[in-house]
């Protein structure tokens, strides 16, 4: 390709080439990868799983029939999942579905950690810390990244708000750049950021309130 | 900002700014004077790192077989 600014990876650029030819084994192995996270972009668009399902079949005609528009400007991920949100966006406004951005992203005033633990305004110091957070390095490994605790934090993301839960989806499990994950959930640098800041600082909050009650029954 | 000393309270709300790596430089070496002085901030920031480690070891969820085999047949049609 002669793009001066290509950014996909040389992979990506491979399977678009396999694609290109009809591969099976290439489509497969995409859907595997990318179908979850497909489908729950198309949930927050629209009113039902099923409508969703149908959405992501037609996000998948988008791309394949598109693949020759494919530029390589983004990796193929982001590429594609961006394809997902136009369709979604699209459809649920077909549906008359106008959901308010605030109701994805959640409240916008909630703070990171509850008052509570830092002085108030008329005490001593305030905005310290009363008392410290607890030191999780003392936290055996095996516990830490036990079955048990990896569950609490897939049911603390569950709980979040879809776009919380979506934007820390793609940047902490799937391990997605700020800028991939802005391009293929259409968020300003801003917004991403915030959503990641609120997304993490509620899954400490479980982690915390879970590890420390096993402490507390030790 | 203003150019007196963080609060912890503050430092938690900026936190995501801090490790992303976006804050001014000035911001920035507020952010790291206050960590020199405060554990409860260090330690605040040590779980921050942690839950993102832990929350990179959750799986990606698998679909049912039937919806793959309906993908699948329908990219033998799109590419016919």
């Amino acid at each position: 390709m002669s793009d001066t600014n290509v950014v996909a990876s040389a992979a990506d650029l491979a399977l678009v080439e396999r694609l290109r030819a009809g591969d099976e084994t290439t489509f497969m192995m995409l859907v595997e990868e990318h179908q979850a996270t497909m489908l729950r972009i198309a949930r927050m668009h629209v009113s039902s799983r099923a409508v969703a399902e149908e959405v992501v079949q037609e996000a998948w005609l988008g791309i394949v029939k598109g693949l020759d528009g494919f530029r390589g400007r983004s990796s193929l991920r982001t590429w594609m999942y961006r394809i997902v949100t136009n369709v979604a966006k699209t459809r649920g406004q077909r549906e008359g579905r106008s959901i308010p951005f605030s109701a994805l992203a959640g409240d916008e005033g909630e703070p990171a950690v509850d008052p509570a633990w830092f002085f108030g305004a008329t005490e001593p110091s305030p905005g310290g810390w009363r008392r410290f957070p607890d030191a999780w390095h003392e936290i055996p490994e095996d516990r830490l990244i036990g079955h048990e605790t990896l569950a609490r934090i897939g049911s603390a993301i569950e709980a979040l708000p879809p776009l919380q839960a979506e934007v820390i989806r793609m940047r902490d499990v799937l391990g997605m750049s700020s800028e991939e994950v802005r391009n293929a959930l259409d968020l300003s640098e801003t917004n991403q950021r915030v959503l990641l800041h609120r997304a993490r600082s509620r899954v400490r909050r479980a982690l915390d309130a879970y590890l420390m009650e096993e402490r507390n029954e030790r | 900002m203003s150019q007196r000393a963080l609060t912890c309270h503050e430092v938690v709300e900026i936190i995501t700014d801090y490790l992303e790596d976006v804050l001014p430089a000035e911001d920035r070496r507020r952010v790291e004077e206050h960590l020199v002085v405060c554990d409860g901030c260090t330690m605040y920031l040590e779980q921050m790192r942690e839950t993102i480690r832990l929350t990179g070891m959750l799986t990606v969820e698998q679909i049912p077989e039937e919806q793959q085999r309906r993908l699948l047949e329908a990219f033998r049609t799109w590419t016919a």
